[in-house]
């Protein structure tokens, strides 16, 4: 079972990576979906897998009779998969606006922040003068 | 004195719900913000002196014992740096009232501040590698939050590229915590520097050592994984570029610092030789890639990336002496870097860009600020007698020191090429005159915004100053708290108890 879920992460990771070397945002962000779960797959894998064997305690014991499922990766795994669905949520949200605002997903047509050498750089704000004292602070 | 641990954490959270009921009066929401960061300095101040006094302290969350439940840790290394983000947050939230705009204060700039202060205190605090993953990710959401609020279309582009890469260090982090689990069956730091030792396959351990690596390098920005960070620190608005050039890639560098000298010590001739050589590499290109810039903050940005590499070079080496020029470069750095991204704001305030073509004149027009620019691009670039001279000065005597003489060349030069860049700042900002014909004056700004403004710097410039003129205290600060990481025992002893119980 332990060699089958490796095999598992392996793939997800490999398409991964090939969703992720897209030029296209929202690929991107595919193939973080993949990676995200790859690497909670690992965990769950790295806690070692058993069959059946639930970790519960009978009343009045203080421990689980014999050998029996590892809880905390399980702990992890839930909580690895709360955070990366928030941050991904955020991440598509992200992508969306950006598609709306910038009219593009082509990562390399997305240049606002970083102009090419060459490009024209825009004029300096007007000057400010001390009549202007009650305009609002900007950013 | 456990209690004394959690504040640092739970006081910003909660002025995060108050601040976020307070949104709709921004006022109130501003005290309130100030106020708790004032407190969180105070807290920090407390925090510092007890760890100084009393060693390294530790709590257990929930009265569970150490190796199973999650456990806060303070050693010196902690203390500072939490004291070094309260001054931070401090100086931001001052300098946030006149320079964030109603519209981005509305939709939440004060509550995602907190939070990133929280999870930041957090990542300093904790004891525990899962955890210290949670508290970076409250963090990294916090500034995503802060990064593309107000959505203007540069911030949208600069926060996709930081979104998608630190998303992909997340997972790299994950991963990471995953194998070291099922290889020791532990995630309590201090149980993991006993537990590594009997790792039976040492050569896997390095493997994810080096994920580690990756992880923690992409956060930190070192090369060749930091293209995220030109791309995307000089889109926000300046209270919030400056609070992520201080704070953000130092949580990652010190990640890199705890777990390399608690966790990951077993392979160093592989594991630190292959920082030294990303270091090294990260020095140089991040100099270089500022030399190439014609704006004030991608200037500055790329100078961060530089200056990580001293840090990490500290680390790389080592030996007792570079662990000391580390921790001092951390925090000399923090505010020198903060520091300067305020001054770009105020000069992109009166002198109208931030590209360094359309403005100037600064220096005729203002002198004061040309004067409190002075101090930190010295600092930064390693003139004596301020902070960063001696920094850099005890990281080069340690490369001499174990005959280095190749390191400590590449550091100087890096100081030379450092002095080449603020000069190209000085020159056309300051120097050469303005090209609208203009003279840009601090009176061009209200009396309010003056002082909100010029006060978060010159006090952080008073700090430089301070540090440089009096290094004895905090050189010897920085050895103590060397000390302690090189021979962790007595973190180990603080969180698992004494060996015989």
């Amino acid at each position: 079972m332990d060699t089958i879920l490796s095999v598992v992460v392996g793939l997800l990771v490999a398409a991964a990576v090939y969703l992720m070397l897209a030029r296209n945002v929202l690929r991107f962000i595919f193939g973080l979906v993949l990676l995200s779960n790859a690497a909670n797959l690992a965990i769950f894998v790295a806690g070692r897998l058993t069959f059946s064997a639930p970790p519960l305690v009978a009343p009045g014991d203080l421990a689980p009779p014999g050998l029996v499922a590892n809880a905390l990766p399980q702990a992890l795994v839930l909580t690895a998969i709360v955070i990366g669905f928030g941050l991904l949520a955020f991440a598509l949200a992200l992508v969306f606006r950006a598609y709306q605002d910038l009219g593009t997903l082509d990562s390399d047509a997305m240049r606002l922040a970083e102009p090419k050498p060459g490009t024209p750089v825009p004029p300096a704000d007007p000057e400010r003068s001390s009549k202007t004292q009650a305009e609002t602070p900007r950013a | 004195m456990s209690w004394l641990l959690t504040l640092p954490i739970m006081l910003p959270m909660l002025m995060a719900v108050v601040v976020f009921l307070l949104r709709n009066q921004p006022g109130a929401g501003r005290l309130v913000s100030i106020f708790g960061c004032a407190v969180l300095l105070g807290l920090a101040i407390a925090l510092m002196v007890v760890v100084w006094d009393q060693g390294v302290l530790a709590a257990q969350m929930g009265s569970w014992p150490a190796p199973f439940g999650i456990t806060l840790v303070a050693d010196l290394l902690s203390a500072v740096m939490v004291l070094i983000t309260a001054i931070t947050g401090f100086a931001v939230a001052v300098y946030a009232l006149a320079d964030i705009d109603h519209k981005r204060e509305r939709r939440g700039y004060h509550a995602l501040f907190q939070v990133l202060l929280a999870g930041v205190c957090g990542a300093f605090l904790t004891g525990d590698l899962f955890n210290l993953y949670v508290w970076f990710e409250v963090m990294l959401i916090a500034s995503f939050g802060l990064l593309v609020l107000g959505g203007d279309k540069a911030q949208l582009d600069g926060g996709i590229k930081y979104v998608a890469l630190n998303l992909v260090s997340t997972v790299f982090f994950l991963m990471g915590i995953g194998l070291l689990y099922g290889m020791t069956g532990t995630l309590n730091l201090a149980d993991l520097h006993g537990a590594v030792m009997a790792v039976e396959n040492q050569g896997l351990l390095t493997v994810v050592a080096v994920l580690f690596i990756v992880a923690f390098g992409i956060k930190s920005a070192v090369f060749p994984l930091f293209f995220w960070l030109p791309a995307s620190y000089h889109v926000p608005p300046v209270a919030v570029s400056a609070v992520f050039a201080g704070l953000l890639t130092k949580v990652g560098v010190y990640a890199l610092i705890r777990m390399f000298t608690l966790v990951f010590t077993q392979d160093v001739s592989f594991t630190h030789e292959l920082l030294l050589i990303i270091a090294l590499f990260t020095m140089v290109t991040g100099v270089l890639g500022a030399a190439a810039q014609n704006e004030f903050r991608k200037i500055l940005s790329f100078h961060i990336i530089s200056q990580i590499g001293y840090m990490v070079l500290g680390l790389a080496l080592y030996t007792p002496l570079a662990i000391v020029g580390a921790v001092f470069y951390l925090v000399h750095h923090i505010i020198v870097k903060a520091n300067l991204f305020l001054i770009s704001g105020v000069a992109k305030r009166i002198a109208g860009s931030f590209e360094l073509s359309r403005i100037g004149g600064l220096y005729a027009g203002a002198p004061l600020l040309a004067f409190l620019f002075l101090i930190p691009a010295f600092s930064l670039a390693g003139f004596p007698p301020l902070s960063g001279f001696w920094a850099k000065y005890l990281l080069i005597e340690a490369s001499l020191e174990i005959e280095a003489y190749f390191v400590a060349f590449i550091a100087l030069l890096v100081g030379l090429l450092t002095v080449y860049s603020m000069t190209k700042i000085w020159g056309e900002a300051f120097w050469k005159p303005h090209p609208d014909g203009r003279t840009p004056r601090l009176s061009m700004l209200t009396r309010r915004e003056r002082w909100s403004l010029l006060a978060p710097i010159m006090g952080l410039a008073a700090m430089t100053v301070g540090i440089g003129l009096y290094p004895d205290p905090f050189i010897v600060f920085a050895e103590r708290a060397a000390e302690q990481l090189l021979q962790p025992e007595s973190y180990v002893r603080a969180v698992l108890g004494e060996p015989s119980s």
